[in-house]
């Protein structure tokens, strides 16, 4: 299997990149949902991703990658205590993905060989601590949306069959992608994706020669240009552990935790829920500018990305949300 | 270059370098051409693989099989139909694929297994055609419905083929031919950066074709004119004014991104020689056309009627249908273990975790959106034939199944006097006790109608909306009595309207037909219905045969 494409490589696209790395820093942002044009680069990120994550300790045995042996589920039966060091899971949720091979179901080779019970975990189990990725999610089937709206509410998934009660965390950040002609996203599910980006090609034509070069590059001269890429990546990667190390320390004054509130009222957003990630965001974009606190600047920069899936759509506005959610912005923190 | 001498290139090059250049789209009605095509499909060396658009997800993702585990008791999967050697896929009628199957053609394509496509598009009519994720991913296209037969000629693909596969990945593509690559796609609009890439991979094989060990200005026209002409969405700024002639309106460029690098005319010339004339008129329509049909809604999923889904485990008491044979398929495997915990029981032993339910996708069912001007001006003499009218058509829709809401504008605001019901008696009354007078806030009624248009279709329902009036706004969207703005406003709903490209229907209720109404029919893309003084009933007539058209 060729490497992905280095994730520094790519091309503008500015805020895709920074939504994907504030959930690297803070997995409980929950998500980045990446709409836009065909050929933007959205499964390219994605896959990019994936090399630029720090790894993680996990159990060597267990199926939904526990950090201690005291996470691992009882029906796993791990007794190895051993830990090693993964890349973080970056798990596909293919379209057309049946619920057993999601949420995981009793492993059907046993039942039928030897007639013994045992559970087969699914996606859902091995994107646990790491990434589910879906693309083209908004064409997702409904009852596979419903399981996925349920345990990444939750954090947990619960299998119940052939008298089996499983229950495994299933904490992962979701990455959507998608394009927007093709269908809309159920308002429910867009809400679980913590920051949201509208990606277009760039119309500068330097850049797009830029795409092109990069591209032929990585396919012709793969060796080469991965090396030449590979010492960008691991810097990127150091600024994020750094700045997972420094989100614990980091001063949230509660003239901030005021902007937030009145951003989000002066915006309608519905629920609390994009308050908090605004708040996630601002600290995890101020933890990686490697500031103390987090200030105006902050909330200025990551407020659209957090913001602009959860306003009340109105089909007669002219201007889109991103552009109303700028405009609330600049009103409110000034210019 | 003949349009059958570009397809044959088409196909030679694909042959060259299958993974990389994805695919071929072959719009054509079956025939003689479309034979040719694939008579020269079947002649490559390449294994092939029939795809159909009816195949189900465990045909494309691999599944167990069961007769086969069951006999030899041990786990048997049926391999996914992707998982084999490099192969060309082969999809006829593809136009008629739903989404989801072309997206996880996308993904077959895209896993690095090698497969490339050919598919056959049979589409009749502009509009329907492939989806455009998929078409992205294709490098090429040709369209051989103007083709006679003497055109044709059958394909042989030079002996020299393999030696050209061998040598492709090594032909040298120059940077400023790239960078030319670039800079025409940007300036005939094509937003995806595929397309350029797939241009380089195009110029590699044809200099492969022709020996040439680096890519000249001659193989990048060639690919040029394969890739770009069916993605252009406008014409180069500097082009000649008789190509503007064509196209009614050539759409405004926000700015010409193409200033810095000056264009190679040639490659636009190349390009301009094959796109299709009314390349921009067959854009606008695309976007133009709603959904086509007899007047039945968009599809929807259910569980009682229509064309069979896959099974899935349902919630239990649903009021669905068992789906016997699923559900056998779902409980054979677990038969050793139940035996064994059970072993007394006869039979197969079934739980209700076995159980599947059957799904049917049927069409959605219609909701006529009644929009009715209560004003004083349209009052006073029509309103009582504009309720005939309507409580006219409400029979109908009774018996098309239907369903109806009614709104009212009047004074300020409008108001929803009966939410989507199919109840006829509730919106009769409702309607008889429809009080009239004050100014017409057109725009509010408008847009209060398209909300709920929206928020229905949403919820699976096809929304038609049926607009009567004079037309003589005379009230802004903010409530304001300004009657230049109380008209903007109802023109900019009515945009709205057209863009979300929901059906409408203008009825004029006016004794001489107004003129401002015309236009705003015109922006919504409405049918426009002028009602001369008459009955009910002729209203009913008009208004059934307008939607029947719809």
């Amino acid at each position: 299997m060729k490497q992905p494409f280095p994730f520094s490589a790519i091309v503008g696209q500015d805020d895709m990149k920074l939504a994907m790395v504030l959930t690297a820093i803070d997995p409980s942002i929950a998500g980045v949902l990446v709409f836009g044009e065909r050929g933007t680069g959205k499964s390219t990120a994605v896959r990019a991703l994936a090399g630029l994550l720090p790894p993680i300790i996990a159990v060597k045995a267990c199926p939904v990658n526990s950090a201690d042996i005291k996470d691992c589920p009882a029906w796993c039966e791990i007794s190895d205590a051993t830990v090693q060091s993964i890349a973080t899971p970056v798990v596909d949720l293919p379209l057309g993905a049946s619920e057993d091979r999601v949420t995981g179901a009793l492993d059907i080779e046993k039942a039928l060989t030897k007639g013994e019970k045992a559970f087969q975990p699914g996606l859902f189990a091995q994107a646990n601590r790491g990434y589910l990725y879906i693309d083209e999610v908004n064409l997702l089937e409904d009852h596979i949306v419903d399981l996925l709206l349920d345990v990444a509410q939750s954090g947990e998934n619960v299998v119940e069959r052939e008298g089996l009660s499983i229950r495994h965390a299933a904490r992962f950040v979701l990455v959507g992608s998608g394009n927007p002609e093709e269908g809309e996203l159920r308002p429910q599910l867009m809400d679980r994706f913590g920051l949201s980006v509208d990606v277009m090609s760039s119309t500068n034509i330097d850049e797009r020669i830029e795409v092109i070069k990069r591209r032929d590059a990585y396919e012709n001269d793969h060796e080469a240009f991965i090396a030449h890429w590979q010492s960008e990546d691991a810097s990127l990667r150091a600024r994020i552990v750094a700045a997972r190390a420094a989100l614990a320390d980091l001063q949230t004054p509660d003239s901030a935790l005021r902007r937030v509130a009145e951003l989000c009222i002066a915006l309608g957003s519905d629920g609390l829920r994009g308050e908090l990630t605004l708040l996630k965001a601002a600290r995890a974009f101020a933890a990686l500018s490697g500031d103390a606190a987090v200030t105006d600047e902050h909330i200025r920069k990551t407020a659209v990305l957090a913001l602009r899936h959860r306003l009340r759509r109105d089909p007669l506005d002219e201007s889109g949300s991103s552009s109303r959610v700028a405009r609330t912005v600049s009103e409110i923190l000034g210019d | 270059m003949t349009l059958w001498e570009r397809a044959q290139l088409a196909i030679t090059l694909l042959a060259i370098d299958p993974q990389r250049l994805g695919g071929l789209v072959v719009r054509a009605r079956a025939g003689a051409a479309q034979a040719e095509m694939l008579a020269a499909v079947q002649s490559l060396d390449i294994p092939k693989v029939k795809l159909q658009h009816h195949m189900t997800v465990e045909v494309l993702n691999g599944d167990i099989d069961l007769t086969a585990s069951l006999a030899g008791r041990q786990l048997v999967t049926r391999k996914s139909i992707f998982d084999c050697a490099p192969s060309l896929l082969v999809l006829p009628m593809a136009e008629r694929s739903a989404p989801q199957f072309s997206a996880r053609i996308c993904q077959a394509l895209e896993a690095g297994l090698g497969h490339s496509l050919i598919a056959l598009d049979e589409g009749v009519e502009e509009g329907d055609g492939l989806p455009a994720a998929l078409t992205d991913r294709l490098a090429f296209h040709v369209t051989l419905d103007d083709l006679a037969l003497q055109d044709l000629s059958s394909i042989a693909f030079p002996s020299s083929l393999n030696d050209s596969r061998a040598a492709v990945r090594d032909v040298i593509l120059p940077a400023d031919l790239m960078t030319q690559a670039v800079t025409l796609a940007a300036s005939l609009g094509i937003s995806s950066l595929r397309a350029p890439l797939l241009v380089g991979y195009a110029a590699q094989a044809h200099a492969a074709l022709h020996d040439r060990y680096q890519v000249t200005e001659e193989d990048l026209k060639a690919a040029v004119m394969l890739v770009y002409p069916h993605r252009a969405t406008r014409l180069p700024e500097d082009s000649e004014p008789e190509a503007h002639s064509d196209a009614a309106n050539p759409p405004e460029a926000p700015q010409d991104p193409t200033q810095t690098i000056p264009l190679n005319d040639l490659m636009i010339e190349a390009v301009k020689a094959v796109l299709p004339p009314d390349v921009l008129a067959q854009l606008q329509s695309v976007v133009k056309q709603p959904a086509s049909g007899s007047g039945s809604g968009t599809r929807r999923k259910g569980n009682h009627r229509g064309r069979p889904l896959p099974a899935r485990l349902g919630p239990k008491n649903s009021g669905a249908r068992v789906d016997l044979v699923a559900s056998l398929r779902a409980a054979i495997p677990w038969q050793t273990l139940r035996k064994a915990a059970n072993p007394e029981a006869v039979g197969p032993i079934f739980k209700a975790s076995d159980l599947r339910h059957k799904r049917y996708e049927i069409g959605s069912d219609r909701l006529l959106i009644f929009t009715v001007d209560a004003s004083g001006s349209a009052a006073v003499a029509r309103l009582a034939e504009a309720k005939g009218a309507v409580e006219l058509l409400l029979g109908e829709a009774y018996s098309r199944r239907d369903h109806v809401a009614l709104y009212a504008f009047r004074g300020t605001g409008s108001e929803a006097l009966l939410p989507p019901t199919r109840s006829l008696v509730q919106t009769k009354k409702r309607l008889a006790a429809l009080p009239g007078g004050g100014a017409t806030p057109l725009a509010a009624g408008l847009a209060a109608a398209f909300h709920l248009a929206l928020q229905e279709r949403r919820n699976g329902l096809t929304p038609t909306v049926v607009l009567l009036t004079d037309g003589r706004a005379n009230v802004a969207l903010d409530g304001s009595n300004d009657r230049a703005q109380a008209a903007a406003d109802a023109l900019m709903v009515a945009q709205k309207i057209a863009e979300a490209q929901i059906p409408a229907l203008v009825i004029d209720t006016t004794i001489r037909p107004e003129k401002t109404l015309q236009t705003l029919a015109g922006t919504m893309r409405a049918n426009y219905i002028a009602l001369p003084r008459s009955d009910a009933k002729s209203v009913s007539g008009a208004v059934a045969s307008a939607l029947a058209q719809s």
